[in-house]
């Protein structure tokens, strides 16, 4: 398709700085009319806030939007919608209480007498899903339909407010494989029928499989826009996860000990009830440090929640210190040496509102030398919490400071600070370096080094493929809840797990490589 | 060489100085907010006697003397003042685990009957019929309390639901029990006065003010001394802060809660037991909520959650409601008005927020650094 004339949408140089971060840095997108074009970028990579930009949630500092050829200043929403553009939103905006049809028409309503006409409103809703493949019943209530089908009403309300262009934000991260094909064919019937979807992602297969072209966005840059026929997954990976950015990091040579835990086929669901750990078996030893990769939502989170007693396993056996924990808990697990740093330090790891020395005890309150019977020994904490302050290099006028005062480099310290302290056999980090400044990076890790090097165990889990590589003895790519293969960092490249992080067989991995 | 183009990056360089200072000044409004209050409020109900053609300066002298223009007075107050003492200790202990606790009357109910019925039923000495009473009565509001706990911790049942609940329920067991089953010979619906040895001792016999007001000042530091200074104290405000963060610290979420609302009932329940073993001697049979429950919200709200601020707050509404009745029969001001400033009061903190708005707006306009976080 030629360009020019045929642009649904284009943006021009946008930038949007957030206090201390560029979330986009000139970055140029554009849609062509009647495309499916992929969004594809990591966690944080900015690829929301663009497309907030071109929605009119954030006010871009710089650059241009054009909206089929005329150029637009998109103030708000309503500008959007008048221009045609629809969102659907990963977390959808629905009443569950209102029907199918009440949720489409609403602040639209269809009246007739100052009434509203609701058999017009059903009739329009039910035309409407017929013509794009729909399938939805106007009449039952959202509260009581599937999720599938709740995306599906989102999709409908935008195109009941007559959009053209679609924007879905990681439509498929909610549903099951199945509705992910049928998600697929509506909305190819959609772009039959001219309209153009942006669609948002981080997982390289449905990039491939749905869309035509591709834009990859790395933190706030644009890497490129190309045709997905063109490229392999593997060239995507890399693309998305920036090969060329090295992080060295100085170690030794690992020298392991005895397995400290052993995980073996663990099952576990998530939060929407769907299994999200398939049978993961794995074991870390002492001195090592074995790294999990994988794409964002392949079961990482349901991983550490099961292992720190969070979660609920449905089956699995998990042996720490070689005894098996049959029910985990997180006094008991903690007691026996098991430290994590939780990989959302202001959900889990540390209470905002709490001054620092608080935070430091968290979990090791009630013990000694924090506490006497039931007395806080409040002189010992704030002591202690002075040489972590100092040990640690956290950056605070005083230990005194409220958690939430601290920039979050130093909130990440703070945890560390406290998981370290407790000399603990197995350290569970998840996602330790996300969001922080670059010193603070550095200095995680090297005291993850330094942790394995004191002959702990470290299981690290993230979703950046260079921590991984330069932190690892051994890494462990993790897909749809299942450790798809280990391996030694010596045998391991880039291209090799960016292909299983996408769901690939090791052998296929293999063979391919030699080819190439 | 190292090289990271991926990371975002973040300045912390004198952030985190600068947002201490401002974090401190955030206490200093915590602490201003309750007094501008307080004089919005007077002002507000001045406007009122004026409308109504009251003199609002007499009427506020008024005020003043009656709490604190004679001993008299003074004990009237303090006798307003115990209940709200506890109640509003009951309500900011719920606070700090993150619960709103609207159960107070209920709680204050079954302690009164509970504290009363010991103090008749028994005949021992005094040092330890008193004390039995008192514990009687922390229990039984602990308990009435501790349900609503345990339901909310459980299944998931929203605490204020349950605790407003809970008031009916209380309300009517114990009308039953005073007008039925414990009713004493005669035509009062209530139960059989309470012994000598479970009276809460007065400081002078012909003054009501009891003992009681010593109990609620020990157990306002004996709070303070829990929520600050024990394990247990640590993990309720864990909880209340981020009950997230607390279970992930290997805190028991659960079972703090119901335990800190047998806490928090326990302590509304005091407010019942010292009002029938330090002034009424016996329970009567309710007419409906004394509404020292309702009062505690405001106390513990005028109070920021804070034993020392509850107590502050329990003495300022035990002046305004002993001016209220001076106020009425010496210049003619309906008690009304009390309420309305009172009511004033209440908003005024309740909508801290336009403040703390006000302020930041203020700041910008001078040029400083508005919060960043």
């Amino acid at each position: 398709m030629a360009a020019g004339n045929n642009l649904a949408v284009e943006m021009k140089g946008i930038t949007k700085r957030f206090p201390g971060v560029i979330a986009n840095d000139k970055v140029d997108f554009e849609l062509e009319k009647g495309e499916i074009h992929a969004l594809l970028g990591e966690n944080g990579a900015g690829k929301t806030t663009l497309m907030n930009c071109l929605y009119g949630f954030l006010n871009a500092d710089e650059g241009e939007i054009f909206i089929n050829n005329k150029k637009v200043e998109v103030t708000d929403p309503n500008v959007a919608i008048n221009h045609g553009i629809g969102m659907v939103h990963q977390h959808f905006m629905l009443v569950p209480p209102f029907t199918v049809t009440e949720n489409i028409v609403l602040g639209k309503e269809p009246t007739k007498n100052n009434m509203i006409d609701y058999k017009t409103a059903n009739q329009n809703v039910r035309d409407i899903s017929k013509q794009y493949g729909l399938n939805v019943e106007p009449t039952a209530k959202v509260q009581d339909i599937s999720v599938g089908m709740q995306q599906r009403v989102e999709i409908l309300k935008a195109l009941y407010r007559g959009a053209d262009i679609l924007i879905l934000d990681e439509p498929t991260a909610v549903l099951t494989p199945q509705e992910v094909e049928e998600l697929v064919k509506i909305m190819e019937s959609l772009t039959d029928e001219g309209k153009s979807i942006i669609f948002i992602t981080h997982k390289l297969k449905e990039v491939q499989s749905i869309a035509d072209r591709v834009t990859v966005i790395r933190s706030g840059k644009l890497i490129d826009t190309v045709k997905t026929d063109t490229v392999t997954t593997n060239e995507l990976a890399n693309m998305m996860v920036g090969r060329e950015v090295i992080l060295e990091v100085e170690k030794k040579e690992a020298n392991p000990g005895e397995v400290v835990l052993e995980v073996e086929d663990l099952y576990a669901k998530n939060d929407r009830d769907l299994m999200a750990l398939n049978g993961t078996s794995f074991s870390v030893k002492r001195g090592e440090i074995l790294g999990i990769a994988g794409v964002d939502g392949n079961g990482q989170t349901e991983l550490t929640e099961v292992l720190t007693g969070l979660r609920k396993k449905e089956k699995g056996t998990i042996k720490f210190k070689g005894r098996e924990i049959t029910k985990p808990q997180t006094k008991r697990l903690f007691e026996e040496g098991i430290s994590h740093i939780p990989e959302d330090r202001q959900k889990r790891g540390i209470i905002m509102e709490f001054k620092l020395y608080e935070n430091l005890i968290l979990g090791r309150h009630d013990r000694k030398p924090y506490a006497s019977g039931i007395n806080l020994n409040n002189k010992k904490i704030k002591e202690e919490a002075r040489r972590l302050i100092e040990e640690f290099d956290i950056r605070t006028p005083s230990e005194k400071v409220q958690a939430k005062s601290l920039s979050g480099g130093n909130q990440q310290k703070l945890i560390i600070a406290r998981e370290f302290d407790r000399k603990p056999d197995l350290l569970i980090a998840a996602q330790p370096t996300r969001g922080i400044d670059v010193g603070a990076i550095e200095y995680i890790h090297n005291s993850l080094i330094g942790q394995r090097d004191n002959n702990k165990a470290i299981l690290l889990i993230s979703l950046e493929l260079d921590e991984i590589l330069s932190l690892s003895d051994r890494v462990a790519v993790i897909y749809e809840g299942k450790i798809v293969d280990i391996l030694d960092i010596e045998d391991a490249t880039e291209e090799q797990l960016g292909l299983m992080m996408a769901g690939a067989e090791s052998e296929e991995v293999e063979g391919g490589d030699q080819v190439g | 060489m190292k090289k990271w183009k991926g990371a975002i990056k973040l300045v912390d360089k004198d952030i985190s100085e600068k947002k201490a200072k401002y974090l401190q000044k955030q206490n200093l409004v915590d602490f201003i907010v309750p007094i501008i209050s307080i004089i919005a409020g007077l002002i507000v109900g001045a406007i009122f006697m004026l409308i109504i053609g009251a003199e609002p300066i007499k009427a506020y002298i008024v005020l003043w003397n009656s709490s604190f223009g004679s001993l008299r007075g003074f004990g009237e107050m303090l006798v307003n003042t115990v209940p709200l003492i506890f109640t509003g200790l009951a309500v900011a202990f719920g606070f700090k685990i993150g619960l709103f606790n609207i159960g107070g009357d209920g709680q204050f109910l079954v302690s009164y009957l509970a504290a009363a019925y010991i103090g008749y039923m028994f005949q021992l000495p005094m040092y330890i019929h008193l004390p039995f009473a008192l514990v009687a009565g922390i229990i039984a509001g602990g308990i009435w309390g501790g349900i609503a706990g345990y339901l909310k911790a459980k299944l998931g049942i929203h605490e204020v639901i349950t605790t407003i609940m809970f008031n009916y329920i209380a309300l009517h067991l114990v009308g039953y029990f005073t007008s039925g089953p414990l009713k004493a010979e005669g035509p009062l619906p209530a139960t059989p006065k309470i012994f000598d040895t479970a009276k809460l001792p007065r400081f002078v016999p012909t003054m009501r003010i009891h003992y009681g007001i010593f109990l609620a000042l020990a157990v306002a530091v004996l709070i303070y001394y829990i929520l600050w200074k024990t394990t247990f104290g640590y993990e309720v405000r864990a909880t209340g802060q981020n009950p997230d963060a607390a279970q992930f610290g290997g805190i028991n979420v659960a079972r703090n809660m119901v335990l800190a609302m047998f806490i928090s009932g326990a302590l509304a329940g005091l407010a019942g037991s010292t009002q029938a073993l330090g002034l009424e001697y016996r329970a009567y049979q309710p007419f409906g909520f004394v509404g020292y429950g309702f009062t505690g919200i405001a106390v513990a709200l005028v109070g920021k959650g804070h034993p020392l601020g509850v107590v502050l707050g329990a003495l300022l509404f035990g002046v305004l409601s002993r001016g209220a009745m001076m106020m009425q029969s010496m210049v003619g001001v309906p008690k009304e008005v009390i309420e309305i400033i009172q009511a004033i009061i209440i908003m005024f903190i309740a909508s801290e927020y336009i403040f703390k708005y006000l302020a930041r707006k203020w700041r910008e306009r001078k040029g400083g650094v508005a919060d960043a976080s």
